[in-house]
């Protein structure tokens, strides 16, 4: 590359050799530990649902009772400063579930805590979690509409 | 016509290199358990160093090695005429809520990673310019403050890329002198603020390298020295690719610097440590150099060496709005005396 070249080819060649140089992640090990440790929280999720049955709970209600524990469980994690690690070794294996939302409504809210309680935690509660919850909104009252129209 | 002090374009002399008679570091724990643990003044293990908050354990962290710089210089505050500092803090609240404390003249400084050298060099122009007896320099960067700023809340759980690096919590201080033993600050290479359109804002050593190799040739240039001249070349917080993208930017530009050159981020972190590319932050280059890099020179074992620091300009707003990130780099050459 040499300097009296327009900027737009530096730019250009510099972007070669930087994907020259930028470590490849490792796909496969990632994939792998993702689906290993998503299936283990699923198989926890299961196995609470199973446990709730069992003491009499119809099986809606088991579920709504396994998704809370399973929350109870990521905040308490999180607080610990032991979900992040979990995370760092699973990626999207503890991001997908229901305890990866969990993570990310309890962390900012710890994180903010020294803002005060109204616009510290308060108002970054959903930080995170706010996008998911705008498009997850969005996307069932447009499946919603669709639904009401085409059935 | 040129100015008296000037070398070429961007290179300033000086005829009475100021001497740094002084320094002091302090690490959070992280660092303290890396290989260069050992040459730091002090390792704090709890993040927030008996404060509330982690801003505040940063700045306390600032606060001290500044004290403790000063008072190794066997000066007083009063005798200090500037202080230099800054951080990465927004509005770098962490040097002006310290230099509230310490009633110095205070010049703040935000030259993102770049920042003690930055310092340095104005520091060192300071005083050869007959503005100043003694300057104090500083500068402190927290994991966790910054991580929150820039990036997400800590506690997130989230899975780094490779090339990602990972901000140093510590601070470091230094007394620059116009008397006095010690190793002695002999040139500056102010750098320009260079892009060449990276985007992402993970990979700041893909970011910064263009600029530090900039002004390692300019440098070079404008003193009309050969590599060869210098013990090291030692750049801030390039990380492990951002130091290959340097060398093969200054292979092109015709220098080949690759047995003589080392980077701050890549000293302060083992790859065991799960620190990805390396150390990034101000303090990564105040620390690393303040600490081990001016032992070796006051122990005669380096005997000169160039270093830069190392700075992407960005902020979370120009990465949200999708600009690519400017970097800039600083060089001072430090000579053992």
């Amino acid at each position: 590359m040499k300097d009296d070249q327009p900027l737009e080819i530096q730019k250009k060649q510099y972007k070669q050799m930087v994907d020259g140089v930028r470590p490849r992640p490792a796909l496969a090990r990632n994939v792998f530990r993702a689906f290993v440790v998503g299936g283990l929280i699923a198989l926890i999720g299961q196995f609470l649902i199973n446990f709730y049955q069992g003491r009499g709970l119809p099986l809606t209600e088991a579920g709504a009772a396994a998704s809370a524990t399973l929350v109870f469980l990521a905040a308490l994690l999180t607080g610990l400063g032991i979900y992040d690690e979990i995370a760092r070794f699973a990626g999207a294996g503890s991001i997908v579930p229901i305890t990866g939302f969990a993570n990310s409504m309890v962390a900012p809210a710890m994180e903010y805590r020294g803002e005060g309680l109204v616009l510290g935690v308060g108002a970054r509660l959903f930080t995170i979690a706010g996008p998911v919850l705008v498009f997850g909104i969005v996307t069932a009252w447009a499946a919603a509409l669709l639904y009401y129209f085409f059935r | 016509m040129p100015a008296a002090k000037k070398n070429g374009q961007q290179t300033v002399w000086f005829q009475n290199p100021p001497v740094i008679v002084a320094t002091a570091t302090i690490v959070g724990a992280k660092e303290g358990q890396g290989p260069l643990g050992h040459t730091f003044d002090k390792v704090v293990e709890d993040g927030y160093y008996g404060e509330k908050t982690w801003e505040r354990g940063e700045r306390r962290m600032l606060a001290e090695v500044m004290q403790t710089a000063v008072s190794r210089a066997n000066l007083q505050p009063q005798n200090i005429d500037f202080l230099l500092a800054g951080d990465l803090l927004n509005q770098i609240i962490s040097a002006n809520f310290t230099a509230r404390d310490l009633g110095i003249p205070f010049i703040g400084l935000y030259g993102a990673c770049s920042t003690m050298y930055e310092s340095m060099a104005l520091g060192a122009m300071l005083i050869d310019g007959g503005y100043a007896e003694n300057v104090l320099v500083g500068v402190s960067s927290h994991n966790s403050t910054a991580e929150r700023q820039y990036r997400y809340p800590t506690e997130q759980g989230v899975q780094r890329p490779l090339h990602a690096q990972w901000t140093v919590t510590g601070a470091a201080a230094a007394v620059l002198s116009r008397q006095g033993t010690g190793p002695v600050i002999t040139h500056a290479t102010i750098g320009k603020v260079i892009d060449l359109g990276q985007g992402d804002p993970n990979d700041m050593g893909a970011a910064m390298a263009p600029a530090a190799a900039d002004t390692m040739a300019r440098h070079l240039a404008d003193t009309a020295r050969q590599p060869e001249y210098y013990d090291l070349f030692v750049t801030g917080d390039l990380g492990v690719y951002g130091r290959e993208l340097a060398l093969q930017l200054m292979r092109q530009k015709g220098y080949d610097i690759s047995t003589r050159f080392n980077d701050c981020g890549v000293m302060i972190f083992s790859p065991e440590q799960d620190a990805h590319a390396g150390g990034s932050g101000c303090a990564c280059s105040g620390v690393v150099t303040c600490g081990y890099l001016l032992q070796e020179v006051r122990a005669g074992r380096l005997k000169r060496f160039f270093g830069l620091g190392t700075g992407a300009l960005l902020s979370p707003v120009s990465t949200m709005q999708g600009e690519t990130v400017p970097g800039i780099a600083h060089g001072v050459v430090i000579e053992g005396r």
